[in-house]
């Protein structure tokens, strides 16, 4: 009973999440499909940078980087050298792993500001790097041999496919930042978040910590990649390492509610839909990145806790629910 | 008895003023060390040495038979070293049930949650918050917000602790409570340094005490006879006669 208790928080994530998988599936409708695949990869790249900012308190304005650069390693060996989607995936989130523990261990002793500015920086110095990487295509970047859909039965099944997979990697990511919010590493990082002064005082190892939620925010947003890239048919480095993405990011995670489960759900989920209707309005379809912006600032400065964390203020019987 | 903790020759200087110079002390399991002396003594400066909140310029710092003098705070914690803070530092957002998990957790004994979680309950049952224990630790007052910073510390189940100023800002029936807690810590085995400028309180509660003044060692002993030091009278508590007076408020 009391474990049932525990795992409350993460009912409300699922519900959600699952209600939206089903509805394409049930009326069937493939561009409904599509719209569902983005929120879907909106998800689970906000509820991976919510394990650094939410529980960890570390700004990342270039978290997209993991994303662009795990796609682009996974999406060369699917395409170049004939691996499976699957071994494509998991190279992309090892890879990505694997540059968030080596930039972790460089820039995470600093903090606040000066790491936020030292994620943009490597955003960037990634994008530079890849255009002139010739391995991974430069500046053209790498297009999907068209036969490499065949061992899924064909373009369309390959795409249906993904959306499948999508659906996975975003239920994994609920999953594990529900278990770290529950985890002592998670009531470490939350230290950290807190003071992370008198949390190594009471023995918080913080750079260890730190490096080990980097690199878990890291990995699915690198295994997204792979799979966008790879459903996307090409990949080019101006649309792997988009540092608008990283601020949008940034606006679903705290719209929605830092540190905790539901929030960057339903961040994902308004700022997805929001977005839609300004891209596609005749007034908004230029400025839809100012509206964020503004968004930003109001998030800011009056709810900085964001939804969920506005209610559980307010709402003090949520506390339970509400995680 | 043995020697738990050694400082030898510790100096530590902030640009041109002399914190600390070459304070030198060994104190004994099971003991209360007061540390006392005028306001900007050195003493919180002596405290983050000890702690290894930044090394000193000078001299070691030796806890349980291990050089510790470039030590992180970090690993100061699971050796078996906690404190408390001059100015609280409460995990605002946490509650205070978690606060002390953290403690337990990350403290000596890296306790996992489960275990964490009844030593949270025991020890805040100890200090008296335990009716507070789901609440955020920031919505705390002063005085509870001091507690909470011992019930951290005594989460560890630490070997040293060392005590800021838990007494500041209590009024006399919280003080009575501290100085009472305070004891029982120490009945338990527990070695404690504390940092006091509640003098009748320190008086009462000390083994020994150390005096700092201007980051100079300036005495060291039984608090009958720091009471009776004319250099501690003339540094510290100015009139000769109030120590006296203390001792005797406090004997009735």
């Amino acid at each position: 009973m009391k474990n049932l208790r525990i795992h409350l928080g993460l009912l409300a994530p699922l519900l959600v999440v699952t209600a939206m998988i089903l509805w394409p599936i049930i009326t069937g409708n493939v561009s409904s499909r599509e719209i569902v695949f983005t929120i879907l990869k909106a998800i689970a790249l906000a509820s991976s940078l919510n394990i650094l900012l939410g529980y960890t308190g570390y700004v990342s304005f270039g978290h997209i980087v993991f994303y662009g650069f795990g796609g682009y390693v996974g999406l060369y060996f699917v395409n170049e050298q004939g691996w499976s989607i699957w071994l494509g995936m998991l190279v992309g989130g090892i890879a990505a792993g694997m540059l968030a523990f080596l930039l972790g261990k460089a820039i995470l002793r600093l903090r606040g500001a000066y790491f936020a500015l030292a994620t943009i920086g490597i955003n960037e110095a990634m994008k530079a790097f890849i255009n002139n990487f010739e391995l991974f295509g430069g500046p053209i970047g790498m297009t999907i041999n068209f036969s490499v859909y065949r061992d899924y039965g064909g373009a369309a099944q390959a795409l249906s496919m993904s959306f499948y997979i999508m659906a996975v990697l975003t239920f994994t990511a609920l999953i594990a930042s529900h278990l770290v919010r529950l985890s002592k590493f998670g009531l470490g990082l939350q230290a950290i978040r807190e003071n992370e002064d008198a949390a190594e005082v009471m023995g918080v190892v913080a750079p260890n910590a730190k490096t080990w939620a980097y690199v878990l925010s890291a990995i699915i947003p690198g295994m997204v990649g792979v799979l966008f890239f790879f459903k996307n048919g090409n990949v080019e480095p101006h649309v792997a390492f988009p540092l608008h993405s990283s601020i949008e990011l940034l606006v679903m995670v705290m719209l929605g509610g830092q540190g905790t489960v539901l929030g960057p759900v339903l961040g994902a989920l308004a700022y997805q839909g929001m977005r839609g209707y300004l891209v596609t309005s005749n007034f908004f379809k230029d400025i839809q990145l100012s509206v964020s912006g503004v968004l930003l600032l109001l998030i800011v400065l009056f709810i900085p806790a964001g939804a969920i964390g506005w209610l559980r203020h307010r709402v003090p019987v949520l506390r339970r629910v509400l995680a | 008895m043995s020697i738990l903790l050694s400082v030898q020759g510790v100096t530590k200087s902030f640009g041109g003023l002399q914190a600390l110079s070459k304070v030198t002390f060994d104190l004994p399991e099971g003991q209360i060390l007061g540390l006392i002396g005028p306001n900007g003594a050195g003493k919180t400066t002596l405290f983050n040495v000890v702690n290894g909140v930044y090394p000193p310029d000078e001299g070691r710092v030796i806890f349980r038979d291990q050089d510790v003098t470039d030590a992180k705070t970090y690993q100061h914690a699971k050796m078996g070293m906690a404190r408390t803070h001059q100015i609280v530092q409460p995990l605002n957002e946490l509650t205070v049930r978690e606060n002390v998990e953290v403690g337990a957790c990350f403290g000596r004994e890296n306790q996992n949650l489960r275990h964490a979680a009844e030593i949270a309950e025991e020890v805040l049952e100890f200090l008296g918050l335990h009716n507070r224990i789901d609440q955020l630790a920031g919505s705390l007052n002063v005085a509870q917000k001091k507690r909470l910073e011992m019930a951290r510390a005594l989460a560890a189940r630490p070997y040293l602790l060392l005590l800021d100023e838990v007494l500041a800002g209590l009024n006399p029936s919280e003080i009575a409570n501290m100085v009472e807690t305070v004891r029982k810590i120490c009945e338990q085995g527990i070695t404690i340094i504390m940092i006091e400028h509640v003098m009748h309180a320190v008086m009462n509660v000390s083994d020994r005490i150390i005096v700092l003044d201007y980051g100079e060692q300036i005495a060291e002993g039984t608090p009958a006879e720091i009471a009776v030091n004319e250099k501690v009278i003339e540094a510290y508590l100015g009139d000769p006669k109030l120590a006296q007076r203390l001792m005797e408020q406090d004997n009735k």
